[in-house]
C-alpha cells in the first residue's frame, strides 16, 4: 500500500513538473532512426535506412495535442546495405537525389489516442511532392538520463505509395508501398 | 625505339583482337543493361557478365603491357606528325581502359563487397576510398567508355585509312601477314 502510494505521489509529481519543451532529434548520439523496408518480388523484405537527417520536436506530456515535430531527411544518405543498389536508389528511378536532395516532415497536428498512442498527422516531402500522411506514433518514454540530460522517446511507423510522390513503381506490383519506421529520442534543450 | 621491330609479336596480335572484340561489347552491354526492366532475365545476369568480362579484359590488358615490354613493338607508319599522333592515340586508348576498369571495380566495392568473376574466384573490395564513390565511379565510368569509343572509331577508321588509302601495312601486320619488303628487313636485321 505504502509502495503504491509512493508510485502514485511519483507519478502525480512527474506529470505537474512535465511542461511543453523543446527537443532535439539525438542524431548526434545516433539514438534516433529513419527506416524503411518494401518487398522483394513479394518473397521477403528488403531494409533499409536513412544516415543523415535532423530535427526538433516539442512536447508535453500533459499537453500532447499541442507537441509538434519537423524532421529533415538527407535523400542521399539512403543506406540498403549495398552501394549499387544505393546507387540506384538516388538515381532518377527513385529518390532523384540530385534534384530532391532533402526530404521532409513538418507535423500538422497530433490527434491522442488510448494507451500513450497518438496519430501524428503531417506533411511529408518526398522526391519534390508534399502530401498529408498519417504516422502511428507511441511515446516509449522520458525521463532523466545518466548524464544530466532530460529525454523522450517516440516510435511511429507510416507507409507510403511510390506513386503517390512520383516515383514510377518499376520493382513489381508487391512493392508499391514502402512502409517506414520512425525512430525518435530528443534530447531536451 | 631500342628495336625497330617490323612485326607484332603472336602473343600482342592474339590479345590486341580479343580486345578489339570484347571492348564494344562490353560498352554496348553496359549501355544496354542498365536500362533493363527490373523483371528482365538479363537484370542479374548481364552486370555480371559485364563485370566478370571486364575483369577480364583488366587480366589481357596487363598481359598487352607485359607483352611489349617483353617483346617491343613495331613502329607507327606514316609521317612525323601521324606517328606522334597514334603514339598519343594508343597511350590514351590504354589509360582510358585503365581509368575505366579502375572506375568500375570502385562502383562495384564501394559497401566491400568483392568482384566475383564468372563465379570461379573473387576479386576483393576495399570498400570507400572517398564519399560517394558508387556514384561519382558510376559517372566516371559511363563518359570515360563514352571517350574511348570515340578514340576507339578514330583508331579503327585511321588503320582503314593507313590500309586502303596509304597502302602500308599498318592493318595487315596487326593481322600477322608479313610483306615482303618487312621480311627482308627482318633478315637484314638478324
Amino acid at each position: 500500500m505504502k509502495k503504491l502510494l509512493l508510485a502514485a505521489a511519483f507519478a502525480a509529481s512527474f506529470t505537474s513538473v512535465a511542461q511543453a519543451a523543446d527537443y532535439v532529434v539525438d542524431t548526434q548520439g545516433a539514438h534516433a532512426f529513419v527506416q524503411f523496408k518494401v518487398s522483394h518480388l513479394g518473397y521477403s523484405w528488403l531494409h533499409g535506412r536513412f544516415n543523415t537527417f535532423s530535427g526538433d520536436f516539442s512536447y508535453d506530456s500533459a499537453n500532447l495535442a499541442a507537441a509538434k515535430i519537423k524532421l529533415d531527411i538527407d535523400t542521399k544518405s539512403v543506406d540498403s546495405n549495398h552501394a549499387e543498389r544505393d546507387k540506384h536508389l538516388r538515381s532518377g528511378d527513385f529518390l532523384n537525389v540530385d534534384k530532391h536532395p532533402k526530404a521532409s516532415f513538418v507535423s500538422t497536428k497530433v490527434v491522442p489516442g488510448a494507451d500513450g498512442k497518438f496519430d501524428l498527422v503531417g506533411n511529408f516531402t518526398l522526391n519534390g511532392v508534399t502530401k498529408e500522411i498519417t504516422i502511428a506514433a507511441t511515446k516509449t518514454g522520458e525521463g532523466k538520463d545518466p548524464w544530466g540530460g532530460y529525454r523522450a522517446g517516440f516510435h511511429g511507423t507510416t507507409s507510403i505509395k511510390l506513386t503517390d510522390f512520383a516515383i514510377k513503381n518499376i520493382l513489381g506490383p508487391a512493392s508499391e508501398t514502402v512502409y517506414l519506421d520512425l525512430v525518435v529520442e530528443g534530447v531536451r534543450k | 625505339m631500342t628495336t625497330q621491330k617490323q612485326h607484332f609479336h603472336p602473343l600482342h596480335i592474339a590479345l590486341h583482337w580479343l580486345m578489339a572484340l570484347m571492348i564494344p561489347a562490353l560498352f554496348g552491354v553496359g549501355l544496354w543493361m542498365t536500362g533493363l526492366d527490373y523483371y528482365s532475365s538479363w537484370y542479374k545476369t548481364a552486370p555480371d557478365l559485364h563485370k566478370s568480362f571486364g575483369i577480364l579484359l583488366a587480366i589481357l590488358l596487363v598481359s598487352r603491357l607485359v607483352a611489349i615490354r617483353l617483346f617491343g613493338k613495331p613502329a607507327a607508319l606514316g609521317s612525323g606528325w601521324q606517328q606522334k599522333a597514334a603514339g598519343i592515340a594508343h597511350a590514351l586508348l590504354y589509360a582510358l581502359l585503365l581509368a575505366i576498369m579502375v572506375s568500375g571495380y570502385l562502383i562495384s566495392t564501394a559497401d566491400n563487397r568483392g568482384i566475383p568473376v564468372f563465379g570461379l574466384f573473387e576479386v576483393p573490395g576495399f570498400g570507400e576510398f572517398f564519399p560517394e564513390q558508387a556514384d561519382i565511379a558510376g559517372t566516371v565510368h559511363f563518359y570515360l567508355a563514352w571517350a574511348l569509343i570515340v578514340l576507339v572509331v578514330l583508331h579503327a577508321g585511321a588503320a582503314l585509312k593507313h590500309h586502303f588509302v596509304d597502302k602500308d601495312n599498318t592493318l595487315t601486320r596487326m593481322l600477322g601477314r608479313r610483306n615482303a619488303a618487312a621480311s627482308s628487313l627482318d633478315k637484314t636485321e638478324i
